[in-house]
């Protein structure tokens, strides 16, 4: 027979449990990540200002974070800065979308059919290779320099990435979840359509999101080159004029409509997988 | 062994070979299979690590095809998978994006299902069944809930409610409480017990566990590898309803040591041993 120990009298907490920041893999509180992501974004621009406030820099060479910030105003009011926003946002869009439009079934058919796989992937990864950058002096030639001309090379820029990044996303679709519906008498079309695209769909918003940031760096690619309109052109255009600080203001506006971007991909996916949280 | 009049049975499978090919070397995963098993039988099979066991479970459940021989259902040849044929994995197999009500009621959107259902009165007998699973999974308060909310025990008992929802005849089950606690397996074990009664199924259920291995079946499948093949069949000497108290019972250690016994002679595990004490009496000298 055991005896019932008493249990010893509960003592008041001395001290809260030590909370450290350096768990690997840690949770953090929403108020520290802010906190954080604003401190990180904020300091770079405090140095920037700190170094061109202090006259160490050349303004004709670097403009300081208050010069650059007139320059946008000036271009929002006097220099049509919302037409080249437009339109570059419009090409990229429309790449990207046609990119999407073409990858996301010949991707879902490389991934899922062996014979597809064989036959495509290996042609895929060798166009994957060549520079996108290498075909604007032909795709001048053949399309001359109109929008299509800008569209194009964003989409062979991003086409070719998205189809192996998206066969990849179907690959990963576990066989258990397609054999599971397999037992239960489940067609071809059904599998892919009730088990596959559904399973992947997380992976494929993803996916979309970090080729849509190439989409970006191919558009000013075309811009500088081949174009006479959009951010791009208007950053080429600054730079024969010496105005750094509208080059300053084209680059940080980029980086600004792309980073919107993402996060507006990442809350579509919180938004539509909320299964996906614990 | 236990079984003569082979004429009714549910699953023939003849002089069943399976090799796998890799790049390069072969592996016999199963060798000359002949193996009755009756209609509403509960039968499990154990066996040493890679002895076939899965391999002969997905053979039967159409996801593999096996090289040589026959596996009979009925009379009619195995093609493929079908929807007479449920399968439970060990690995929780559930749809993450779908709700436990939403998985289990899944096969209710393909076409071999949906085509048996027409009239208002076969959706509702449908939707009862459902209702009905999920209440004897004791998983009610859960069913909006998502795989990922759920413990292991929980997920697996929507695996299997996943699974009956089409009243297959066959429930294949390859280690499907592997990864579950002890007290959750054994409530696990009664539960499918009762679903063996309740939906007269023919279980087929494969696991490492012998002690499971003759709680839950009719006869134990003892396989044996390299190649695979089967070693003995036993009689489980216990009355078709069960308790927990009866694995302390003698018949139950009896055939427990036998089996286990069994298992470490073809395993190759002895030999493993004796190599490590002819190890452990080298070392002083050697050092
Ligand atoms: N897809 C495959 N390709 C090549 N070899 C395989 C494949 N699947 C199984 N094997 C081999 O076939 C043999 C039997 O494997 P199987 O998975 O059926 O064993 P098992 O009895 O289920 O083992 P365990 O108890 O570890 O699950 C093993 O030697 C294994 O390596
Ligand atoms: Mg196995």
């Amino acid at each position: 027979m055991s005896a019932h120990q008493p249990l010893p009298e509960p003592q008041a907490a001395t001290q809260p449990a030590r909370q450290s920041w350096w768990v690997i893999r840690g949770e953090l509180s929403r108020g520290a990540i802010w906190g954080l992501a604003a401190a990180g974004l904020i300091l770079p621009l405090l140095v920037w200002w700190a170094y061109t406030a202090a006259g160490l820099a050349n303004p004709m060479f670097m403009p300081g974070p208050d010069a650059v910030l007139a320059r946008v105003g000036r271009w929002w009011s006097d220099e049509g800065l919302l037409a080249d926003i437009g339109i570059s946002v419009y090409r990229v869009m429309t790449g990207f979308l046609l990119s999407a439009l073409f990858a996301l079934p010949l991707g879902l058919y490389i991934g899922t059919y062996r014979p597809v796989q064989a036959f495509l992937e290996p042609l895929t990864d060798f166009i994957r290779y060549m520079p996108a950058v290498a075909f604007i002096p032909l795709v001048m030639l053949w399309v001359g320099i109109d929008e299509s001309s800008k569209v194009l090379i964003i989409f062979i820029g991003t086409f070719f990435q998205m189809v192996l990044m998206v066969a990849e996303d179907v690959r990963r679709v576990p066989m258990a979840q397609i054999e599971a519906a397999q037992t239960m008498g489940a067609s071809r079309s059904e599998i892919v359509k009730l088990v596959i695209l559904p399973s992947a769909r997380p992976a494929l918003l993803d996916t979309l999101r970090i080729t849509c940031g190439w989409a970006w760096t191919y558009l000013v690619v075309a811009e500088l080159v081949a174009a006479n309109s959009g951010l791009g052109y208007a950053i080429l255009k600054a730079q024969r004029y010496m105005q750094t600080d509208k080059i300053f203001a084209g680059i940080i506006l980029i980086g600004v409509i792309g980073l919107l971007t993402d996060q507006a991909f990442r809350w579509l996916g919180r938004a539509a997988f909320p299964w996906l949280k614990r | 062994m236990a079984v003569e009049n082979s004429s009714g049975a549910k699953i023939r499978i003849r002089q069943v070979s399976k090799v796998f090919k890799t790049r390069n070397r072969e592996v016999q995963a199963l060798q000359d299979i002949n193996l009755d098993i009756q209609r509403n039988e509960f039968i499990t099979f154990v066996g040493a690590s890679g002895c076939g066991k899965s391999t002969l479970l997905r053979s039967i459940g159409g996801l593999e095809q096996h090289s040589r021989g026959e596996i009979l259902l009925d009379g009619r040849a195995v093609t493929g998978p079908g929807i007479d044929r449920a399968m439970v994995f060990q690995h929780y197999s559930l749809y993450p994006w779908l709700n436990v009500m939403q998985n289990i009621k899944f096969c209710r959107q393909l076409k071999v299902v949906s085509d048996t259902v027409k009239t208002d009165g076969d959706i509702e007998v449908a939707s009862g069944r459902a209702d009905a699973l999920l209440n004897l999974m004791g998983l009610s308060a859960f069913h909006q809930a998502y795989p990922n909310q759920l413990s292991g025990g929980m997920q697996q008992r929507v695996a299997i409610a996943r699974a009956l929802m089409p009243k297959p005849e066959i429930l294949l089950m390859d280690e499907p409480f592997g990864a579950l606690d002890a007290q959750t397996r054994e409530v696990m074990h009664d539960l499918i017990r009762h679903v063996h009664r309740l939906e007269k199924s023919t279980i087929l259920f494969v696991t490492h566990d012998v002690e499971e291995a003759i709680y839950l079946g009719g006869r134990v499948v003892l396989m044996a590898p390299r190649p695979g093949r089967i070693d003995t069949i036993y009689d489980v000497p216990l009355p078709a309803e069960r308790n927990q108290d009866m694995k302390l019972s003698a018949e139950f250690l009896t055939l427990k040591r036998e089996i286990l016994a069994r298992i470490r002679e073809t395993s190759g595990m002895s030999t493993d041993l004796e190599l490590l004490e002819q190890l452990t009496r080298t070392q002083p000298a050697a050092l």
